[in-house]
Parts: C-alpha cells; structure tokens; sequence
C-alpha cells in the first residue's frame, strides 16, 4: 500500500535569503511583548494571584447575571466578575483577592454560597489565598528558568556551545512571544498555561535539535560547502519531517481546543501558538543563527573522523 | 536489520501484550470489573478530583502560634524563676518566637543565666551584658514539635473527616508543615471546612468570682486570671465576658467520648471523662460546691454553670445554646480531639461530579479526535508504513495506561491533554525514520540498507528531542502540583513509551513484513 501523498522532491527554498525579516518579525514581536507585559501586565488567574472563581449553573434556566451581581456586591467582597460561559446557564464568578489573608478567602466564597442561595449547581470552586499564590509564580518561573537551562546544558553536551546558543535564544523567543500572546488578548494566564509554556519549551527545541543534527551532519558530509549553504541545505531537506510532524501534533491540539472543554482552552491556545511560533523559529531563527555564532566546523568534522570513520564524503 | 534476535522478539512482543492486558481494565466501568475472570488484571488509573469531581484542600499548621502559645504559659515560670531568685526585671514579654526581658541587675546576670536555665530544658537562654535577653526554643526542639504538631494534627484531621463519613479521603503532609486534604465526592466542603477550621481544645475553667468582670478591665485583675468572652450563639446575644481563672481543672484530651442528644428538648452534647479525667473533675466540683465554673471552648466559654453538688460519675452535660448541628459538630470535635496548633486553609479546588464526567468526557472525545486524525494522517502520508505507525501508536496507548494504572498514577484532565499530545508527538519518531528510508532510497541505496540507514541514522535525532521534553516534563512534576503533575506524569511516561513504541515496534513490524512477504520496493 503506497502513501496517497508524497513530497517527492527536496524542495530548494533559499531560507537563509529570508532570516532577515524573521529576525526582524521576530524583534519587534519581543518587543512588543516586552512592552505589553511592563506596561499592560498579564491578566493572572486566580493561581498567581489568588482570589475565588466560581463556575455556578443556574439549574433552572438561564441565569439572572444582573440579580446574582446585585446579591454578591452587597457582600461587599470588591468587584465581582461575572459571565456566562458555554451556556446561558453557566457562570464564571470571580471574586478579587481578599484583604486579610488566608482565612478571609474562605470567608469569602462562603458567604457567596449562601448569597447566591439554593438553585446553583456549583460546578467548581477554586479559592487560592495570597500565600499559596506568590510561591505558585515562583516555582513557575524557576521551572521555566531550568528547564531552558537544563535544554541548554544538553546541546551543549550534545553539540558544539554555539549550537547552544542559537538552541536557547530560539526557545527563549518562543516562551516569550507566548507570554506575549497572552498580553495582547489578555487571555487568562494560569498554572495550565504554565505547563503549556513549558511543553512549548520541550517542543521547540525539539524541532531546533532535528535541524541542527542534520545541519552538524552536512557539516561533516559537505566539508567545503559555506555554511549558508549548508544550512539551507539542512533546512530543505528537513521540510517535508517538519511539516509532517506539525501537523500531527497541530491535529492533536486542535482536537483538545474543538473538544476539550473550557477547562483546557487556555492550554490549547497556548499550544498551537507555540507549535506554530516554534516551527517558525527552529526554521528562520535557529537555522540562520548559526550563521552567525560560526561553529567550529573543523573541530566538528574532527570528532566525526574519530567517532564513525568510514562515513562517506562528497566528491571533491 | 533483518537480524532481529528471538529473545529480543519476545521482550517486544511480551512488553505489548503486558501493555495491552494491564491497560485492558480501563475499559470497563468498575462494576463490570468485579465479573472478569481472576487472572486479569483489575488495576484501573486512578482519576483525579477533577475529573471524579471532589474537593481538595491545602491546610497550613499554624506551628509558630502553637509555639507562642507554649511560650505563653511559660512566661510565667520565667516570672516566678526571676522572682525566687530575686533578681530584678523590666520587659518580660512574648515578642515573635522568644519571651524577651531586660535583667535589672547587671551583677547578677550569671545568677540569672542560672535561674532561667533551669525554668524548661527546650529553651535555649542568652543574656547579653547590658541585660537584654531572650529565651527561644533550640532549633532542634522547634524541629521536633513541627514535626510532632504536623502528624498530630495529620491523625485528628484524618478522625474529624472520617466521622463525617466521607469515604476514602487521602490525608496527606506536603512540605514541611502543609498538609493536604483530597475528599472525592465531596463538592461543597464548607462544612468539613468549619470543622477543620476549628483547633477544639476544651478546658474546664473555675470562674473568679472574687471581683466583677469591669473591675477586673479597669485594672484590678486578680492574679492567674483573665478574661474570656462568650461563644456568640447567632441569636444577636453574646458579648458577655467572663474573668476565669487561668489554671485549667480538666482539660478535653481526658474525653473519652461526646454525643449530641437532647435535655428539655434542648439540643445538649453528653460527655464521659476517663479515669483520672473523671477523679480529677469530681475533686474539683468538690472543693466548689456552689461556685459557677466556664465550659472553654478555644478561649471562648461556651456556658458557666454553678457546681450544684459534687459530679462524681465522670460524666456531664454541657448546655449552650446549641442547635442540632451545633451540637452535633461539638461532639464530633471533641471526640475526634483538638488540633495541636491553629489551621489554615491556604487553597480550595472543589469539582461537582457532574462537571468531572463532562471533563472525562471532552476529554475522551478529544483524545479519540485527536488520534483518529493522526492515525488517518499517517496513512495518508506513508501508505502501509503509516499502517505501521499505527500500530505502534496503539501499543505506546496502551502501554501508557499500563503504566499510569501500575505506578497508580492519578490522571487529570491536563493528565488527558498530555495523552492526546503525546500521541501528537509519538509519531513524530516514526516521520523522523520514514524520511531517513526515503532519503536514502533516494541517493540510491539498496531497499535493506536504506531501511537500516534510516533507522540509525535518525536514532541520534530521536533521542535528542525525546530527552529535551523528558527534561520538561521531569521539571514539570518536581515544580508543578495538582492537575499540573498529572500533565507531567503522562508526558514523561508518553516519551518513554513512545521511544519504545515507535523505534521497537515499528521496526520489529517491518521486518517481519520484509522477511515474510519478500517486497520488492518499499512503498514510500
């Protein structure tokens, strides 16, 4: 049985022809981010800065936001959030932070229980006090920290140091920008989100890692073509495994955000942002880096004589 | 390549079928399972509180407040060291984890060193030359009460939460001094909240009588007194203060057992005291006939009867004014016994059940979506080698929920997502190796050698990015908690299986295509 679908030809896409306006792309999108995040701030959930989120169903109908409003301001709890979400029965309450520690924001989603009254299915509660929330941001930044030092330590190991560098500066832009997705439509930033920002990390350098093994390949095979060439080189005859493997796990996430649920859209956006802006990056970021960073290529051809000798070489 | 050693043919094959059993009673609901034969396993993954719907709390102990209470009744010892040794003091006080003072004699500072050395062996003693000193508690003391407070307070949770008759909650330390509260089913935990929010230590206090409660706040204090208000009782009243003598004549630890009933129709909580609760108590009434003594519930009384005769049977009444609730959550806590230290609850994450269905649901839904799409893709794409990705795809699903239902890993819906991404990302190996075969058959190899070269060669690449996200995962589960573990926990455990799955499988499936069939070309 033969593929219906096959991309027969290496294609011969000048890439390194347009680093120019990914590099470009690439800055003002960080510094875009940069200043959204400084001057607009992300729009935090309850996991980071603490407070109460209620999903209640009206059980018998569509729910009065404007009578639950009245009933939860007169509990003077500050500035309550309501909307419906999914369904007109189906609402999001968020009450802010409590002054008062801990105990008050018990308080506080007990009082809204019973001000709210019978007919409301409490579908979930989540109330995260001010002392669980600050360690939340920072065990969230240290794994985010680590784990693009930890990826950086195993490039290094893996490859040359300067492979490293193009490796992390990439996946850097890649977290940031997500973040940055995050500050432009304000989208709610959770520890869900988190775990999508690390994952995105994972992936990225994935993709980086598969196209600079064959650019360290090329390297050894093509011993005196220029290194433009060599990364184009690279880069196209890894396209069709970069496209292939996008979308499979584009098809995945998309999956997750048409069927997941409310709970798992925040992640799934994140996701395919991240697969998208981290294909990109490995492709115009990455690649054309090492332009730029110049690996040793005559220590790199020097390890593969001692390594694997016998691998065959172009003709002069 | 076309060299597959049998032992290595069955650890592949033994490894899949393993999977598929082990995975194989996740399909069934749980009363189905109880049918199935003996010899399958019964082990099914253990859903998380999002998706079974459930509440899960994260206490704090307040050990430093159980701390500056000790420090408190030991401020009198102090007081009572210095006096007898008659050495003079200013600023005796409590002041954050220490009971600071200032000696007044400055020659007779070693004289004091002496003295407060002897008042409680746990306390370390520094008096500084100008006189200023402070007591603490050695670190290694403080360590041992943390630590002692944190499982005491782990063990009368666990009783408190058992008599509300919530089945199997897991009561769990988490750091150093946390401790976390999973009960499944419950979705609206206010009132194991109200109950775990209350420390319950009850003392049976004589009440002075010898001045009025206002003499005794415009300054004449009798000496080992003090004042305590009395418990509100939702009626509006309350805010009446009683002077109580601080000595306490029975405490609540000598219970042994507490029930809610009834007197004059009035909702009361019976008590029996063991046996030197009941001696100690009976002295007591004694001496006192006549006089009222407090029923102190967490420095608030809750009544103040007067002795009427000596109560010798070692067991009583206390009235309030108590609802049936009231009354009943009294006796609950006095059976269950008080906490060592205050609580805190730091964090609440409560999911109804039916939300939780809906999750397993979408969650399911997505997951079958996300694969049938990739299943289809990989046909699409690579023809018969799709097939056989495929068939890997299904062996790393079903060694993933071996895996998760033997380690007894809990899935959550983030759980669900990282199955449905890994699954993504599976596959990702078998296109890596796919591309290599096409590539060498390109530049002309032969069929065997193409298909060894793609295999090698693209295992460097494949191991490179399954470690970078092993590396986010681990990261994940060491700093993550709740349904963020669960996330990390699939995808670590789906990296590993895939590497298996993807390498292993597909290729023991195509060499056995190739030895059995003979093909002539491979159809990429």
């Amino acid at each position: 049985m033969r593929p219906l679908i096959v991309i027969r030809r290496v294609p011969k896409i000048d890439f390194m022809r347009w680093h120019f306006f990914g590099f470009a792309f690439s800055g003002v999108l960080t510094v875009v981010t940069i200043v959204l995040f400084l001057m607009q701030g992300l729009n935090y959930g309850i996991d980071f800065v603490g407070g109460t989120l209620i999903e209640a169903r009206n059980i018998s109908g569509p729910a009065d936001l404007a009578a639950m409003r009245a009933r939860l301001e007169a509990l003077h709890l500050g500035d309550p959030s309501l909307q419906t979400f999914g369904s007109p029965q189906d609402v999001l309450i968020r009450l802010p932070q409590q002054p008062g520690g801990d105990a008050a924001q018990m308080k506080a989603v007990q009082q809204a229980r019973e001000a709210l009254g019978p007919g409301i299915d409490y579908r979930r509660v989540e109330v995260v006090g001010p002392s669980v929330g600050g360690e939340l941001i920072r065990a969230g930044v240290l794994a985010t920290v680590l784990a693009l030092g930890a990826i950086m330590i195993y490039i290094w190991f893996r490859f040359e140091w300067q492979f490293g560098i193009g490796a992390t500066l990439s996946t850097l832009h890649d977290v940031v920008t997500t973040v940055g997705l995050f500050a432009i439509f304000q989208l709610e930033f959770n520890l869900t989100t988190l775990a999508a920002i690390l994952t995105i990390a994972g992936y990225s350098i994935n993709d980086t890692v598969v196209i600079y093994d064959r650019v360290r390949e090329s390297m050894r095979k093509y011993r005196t073509m220029s290194l433009r060439e060599l990364i184009n080189l690279a880069l196209n005859e890894t396209l069709s495994r970069t496209i292939l493997t996008v979308s499979t796990v584009a098809l995945a996430v998309l999956a997750l955000l048409i069927f997941g649920g409310q709970v798992l859209r925040g992640f799934s956006i994140a996701m395919l942002w991240g697969i998208a802006i981290g294909t990109y990056s490995s492709l115009f970021i990455a690649a054309p880096l090492l332009y730029y960073v110049q690996p040793n290529r005559r220590a790199i051809a020097r390890s593969d004589d001692a390594r694997e000798p016998g691998v065959e070489r172009a003709p002069r | 390549m076309l060299y597959f050693a049998n032992w290595k043919i069955l650890v592949i094959v033994g490894a899949c079928v393993l999977g598929v059993l082990f995975s194989l009673p996740n399909l069934f609901a749980p009363a189905q399972l109880a049918w199935l034969p003996k010899a399958i396993p019964h082990k099914q993954v253990a859903l998380g509180l999002d998706l079974r719907g459930g509440s899960y709390l994260l206490l704090e102990v307040d050990v430093a407040a159980a701390q500056r209470d000790r420090l408190n009744t030991i401020i009198d010892n102090v007081r009572n060291a210095l006096r007898d040794a008659k050495i003079g003091y200013t600023g005796l006080n409590v002041e954050g984890d220490a009971i600071t003072f200032t000696i007044r004699d400055l020659d007779r500072l070693d004289a004091a060193r002496q003295a407060l050395g002897k008042v409680d062996q746990e306390l370390t003693v520094e008096v500084a030359n100008d006189g200023a000193g402070a007591m603490r508690f050695s670190t290694q003391s403080t360590e041992n009460r943390r630590r002692q407070a944190v499982d005491q307070s782990i063990e009368i949770i666990r009783r408190r939460i058992d008599e509300t008759g919530t089945k199997e909650p897991t009561i769990q330390r988490e750091g150093q001094n946390r401790i976390l509260v999973q009960l499944p089913g419950v979705d609206n935990p206010e009132h194991v909240k109200a109950l775990l929010g209350r420390t319950a230590k009850l003392t049976f206090q004589m009440v002075d009588s010898s001045v009025t409660v206002e003499e005794a706040r415009r300054g004449r204090m009798p000496p080992g007194t003090e004042i305590l208000q009395a418990v509100e009782d939702g009626r509006g009243r309350g805010g009446s203060a009683y002077l109580v003598r601080k000595r306490v004549m029975v405490g609540g630890d000598t219970l042994v057992d507490a029930q809610a009933t009834f007197q004059n129709n009035e909702p009361v909580v019976s008590f029996r005291f063991d046996g030197t609760g009941a001696k100690r108590f009976g002295d007591a009434t004694r001496e006192n006939v006549g006089k009222p003594f407090a029923i102190v519930l967490d420095n608030k009384v809750i009544s103040a009867p007067v002795i009427r005769e000596p109560i010798l049977g070692g067991s009583g009444v206390i009235s309030g004014s108590f609802t049936v609730q009231t009354a009943s959550d009294l006796a609950l806590l006095l059976r269950a016994g008080a906490l060592p230290a205050p609580i805190s609850i730091l964090e609440e994450r409560s999911v109804g059940a039916e939300l939780g269905a809906d999750s397993i649901h979408a969650g399911a839904v997505a997951s079958i979506v996300g694969v049938a799409l990739v299943v289809v893709f990989m046909v699409l794409f690579y023809g018969l080698f799709g097939i056989f990705a495929d068939i890997a795809l299904f062996f790393n699903l079903c060694l993933m929920l071996a895996a998760l239902s033997l380690l007894g890993a809990t899935l959550t819906l983030p759980g669900i997502a990282g199955i449905a991404l890994t699954m993504g990302m599976a596959v990702d190996a078998n296109v890596l190796i796919y591309e290599r075969i096409r590539e060498e058959l390109r530049s002309g190899r032969t069929m065997l050698s193409s298909l060894e070269a793609g295999f090698t060669r693209a295992f460097g690449t494949i191991l490179d990015s399954h470690v970078t996200t092993l590396v986010a995962g681990v990261l994940l589960y060491w700093l993550g908690s709740g349904p963020i573990k669960g996330f990390a926990v699939t995808l670590s455990i789906g990296v590993l299986t895939s590497l298996f799955s993807a390498i292993l499988v597909t290729r023991l499936l195509i060499v056995t295509w190739v030895r059995q069939l003979k093909p002539k070309a491979i159809p990429l």
